[in-house]
């Protein structure tokens, strides 16, 4: 009998062409994701005079410069250039474009999934690091840079060493307003924004079994920000219901055949793991982070941190980081009041998302103003049919269109020097959001909160007089 | 890209933990090519003041002419943007010193000829005693050290990491030279895993 093995082995078994003596092993890849940051890569190719090796495999989507409103008629000539440059790429070497008014476009690991582009056991690359989303799916997916999107665009394979796997296991049952984000901000303020260098990520146990292919997707997503090369699930039925007739899924007797093999895809009893980590979810409560860190998270009812109670070198970045993020130590980060917030971004914007927030919103005024930008035209559109624009749009806020927005501000939304935004994005680096802005990272339901009441606040007794 | 063996610069000490994608370029300078160099937009918001000038107390300010960057852990973390190499590269970098890298950071720096020098805390404490900005660095790529002041420091690289430097290598020149094995895989996975190919659009 072979030894036990791990969803990632699994899962590389079926991917490697072949592995060289140094370890590094020369991979298949099934989808590679283009957007109009992918223009390094097309110019590394045409400078080698060099095609597109598998055009039918390769998928380019309108995400980051995407303009979120007035998108008819784009104002500014940059952002216009950026677009129309990966319009002629995909043009040229014939690669399927969601472009700008295509019904499905949308952020790319929103459109992925959604389009059943993304499936278990895939590899699937994209010049961006939240590309562990898909992971959710039990698919190999993990950002790169512009050498190396070349590189897939040129040969359609990708070379990496398989990296050692670490397990984290959440039991339990999520409590009411809190939710994947909250898992994954526990994680990563535990373990660190480094923590899991180096490694791949399985979550698995109860909690996540229970979470929906948006929560799960969340939790891959943000994966990156613990430092994992990987984030992974195992499919199960879950998996399988959300990818059932999507457009690019297979079909028919390929549909069954795929299931069958899917299944497959689970560590074994008995599996090695280089370190297997245990979170309760019922001591997982609403979180925000304070800093300039993913890692600098903390229970939304905590004080805000005194650095001089810190180690050394957390005591450092710590006071840094509250100095840029205009904060005092010692009180509490409830109260803080914000300017304005946002929801959105691969991270959280889906359907899922968005309902969480209007369940905070329905019948409410947001005292502070607001953008909400859906995952994808697909979210919008299911979003409007459900009413939920309404709803934000009643509360005061801001319905816009989809892209990448106000996560990474290169579409031009973005958040003014020392004011400070409540976000449902991923990063709260320092400038991300705009030179600078100051982020604090949540879930959806916790930015609306922070809308409701113009300042950080618990979500939960927000939701005690409804079913959220 | 040209392969390295040794190097010798200067030093410019950055020691703050967490230097992420971001904050090596920000995202607004992206769209630019990569003609005219990146070099400027190098922490082009951290070494500046809210007027937009350089501060002058700022470390890489004054050590305009430094090509070895000492930071802090985590350096590079978060975006894929190898733009955040090319303001390295282009700002005359050429070796990054540091606990920890961002993963995606650690392949987009080799793939540009940048070493990335993985230093345990302690020798990162001793580095850090042993130099400080402007300080001669002489690095060797064949015995994995940092010799400067009269110490030698030994760093860590990926095997594959520290081989691709000294020789230059560019992959798709390798890979497309194990043509034949990939289109046998390719082959092979069409027919054996049918489903794994996008159906057409309805």
């Amino acid at each position: 009998m072979s030894a036990p093995r791990t969803l990632l082995d699994k899962v590389w078994d079926e991917l490697e062409i072949l592995k060289r003596d140094d370890g590094v092993s020369l991979l298949w890849g099934d989808r590679h994701l283009v957007h109009e940051g992918s223009h390094h890569a097309f110019a590394k190719l045409a400078n080698r005079e060099l095609k597109v090796a598998a055009p039918d495999l390769t998928f380019a989507i309108v995400d980051h410069y995407a303009p979120t409103q007035g998108r008819q008629k784009i104002e500014n000539p940059q952002i216009a250039q950026m677009i129309d440059r990966l319009r002629n790429n995909a043009a040229q070497h014939g690669i399927r474009i969601f472009d700008l008014t295509d019904p499905q476009q949308g952020i790319v690991h929103v459109v992925g999934p959604e389009q059943g582009l993304t499936l278990p056991g895939l590899l699937i690359n994209c010049g961006d690091s939240h590309t562990s989303t898909h992971g959710a799916f039990g698919a190999l997916a993990f950002g790169i840079g512009a050498t190396e999107v070349a590189h897939v665009l040129a040969t359609q394979t990708i070379w990496q060493k398989k990296p050692p796997v670490i397990r984290i296991v959440v039991d339990g049952n999520l409590g009411p307003g809190v939710s994947a984000k909250d898992i994954a901000l526990n994680w990563i303020a535990e373990n660190g924004a480094d923590g899991a260098r180096g490694c791949a990520v399985e979550f698995a146990g109860s909690t996540i079994e229970n979470l929906s292919m948006e929560g799960r997707m969340t939790l891959c997503n943000l994966s990156i920000e613990g430092g994992a090369r990987f984030g992974m699930i195992a499919p199960d039925r879950v998996t399988f219901d959300y990818l059932k007739d999507r457009p690019f899924s297979p079909k028919g007797a390929e549909w069954e055949a795929a299931t069958a093999h899917w299944s497959g895809l689970v560590s074994d009893e008995g599996a090695e793991f280089a370190s297997v980590h245990h979170f309760s979810a019922e001591r997982i409560t609403p979180t925000v982070t304070w800093g300039t860190s993913p890692e600098q998270a903390l229970p939304v009812d905590a004080m805000i941190p005194d650095p001089d109670a810190l180690d050394t070198d957390k005591a450092s970045a710590a006071r840094k980081a509250l100095q840029y993020m205009g904060l005092e130590p010692g009180r509490p980060l409830m109260g803080t009041p914000v300017d304005q917030v946002f929801i959105g971004s691969c991270t959280n914007g889906r359907i899922e998302d968005l309902r969480a927030a209007a369940a905070v919103l329905e019948g409410r005024k947001a005292k502070v103003p607001g953008l909400v930008s859906p995952g994808s035209t697909s979210v919008k559109t299911q979003a409007e049919e459900e009413g939920l624009d309404r709803v934000f749009r009643a509360a005061g806020l801001s319905w816009a269109d989809s892209g990448c927005s106000m996560c990474v501000g290169m579409n031009g939304d973005l958040v003014g020097a020392q004011k400070r935004c409540a976000s449902s994005t991923n990063r709260n680096f320092r400038g991300r959001q705009g030179r600078g802005a100051r982020t604090h990272l949540m879930s959806p339901a916790m930015v609306a909160a922070a809308a409701v009441t113009g300042t950080i606040s618990d979500v939960r007794p927000l939701l005690q007089d409804r079913a959220a | 890209m040209a392969g390295w063996t040794e190097h010798k610069g200067k030093a410019v000490v950055l020691a703050v933990s967490n230097i992420d994608t971001d904050q090596l370029i920000p995202a607004r300078f992206m769209s630019a090519s990569r003609d005219n160099g990146y070099g400027d937009f190098l922490l082009y918001d951290v070494r500046r003041d809210a007027e937009g000038e350089l501060m002058p107390d700022f470390p890489l300010n004054t050590n305009a002419d430094a090509s070895i960057l000492i930071a802090g852990r985590n350096f590079g973390s978060g975006s894929s943007r190898e733009a955040a190499v090319y303001a390295l590269v282009d700002a005359g970098f050429q070796v990054v010193v540091a606990t920890s890298f961002g993963d995606i950071f650690l392949n987009n720096a080799v793939n540009n000829g940048l070493l990335p020098a993985i230093l345990s805390e302690a020798d990162f404490k001793k580095l850090t005693e042993v130099a400080d900005n402007g300080s001669d660095i002489r690095i060797d790529l064949d015995s994995r050290s940092i010799i400067t002041n009269g110490h030698e420091i030994n760093f860590a690289i990926d095997e594959s990491h520290r081989i691709k430097l000294i020789n230059g290598w560019d992959d798709i020149d390798l890979t497309l030279a194990l043509n034949q094995k990939i289109d046998e895989f390719k082959r092979s996975r069409k027919i054996t895993a049918t489903w794994t190919r996008p159906q057409a659009v309805i």
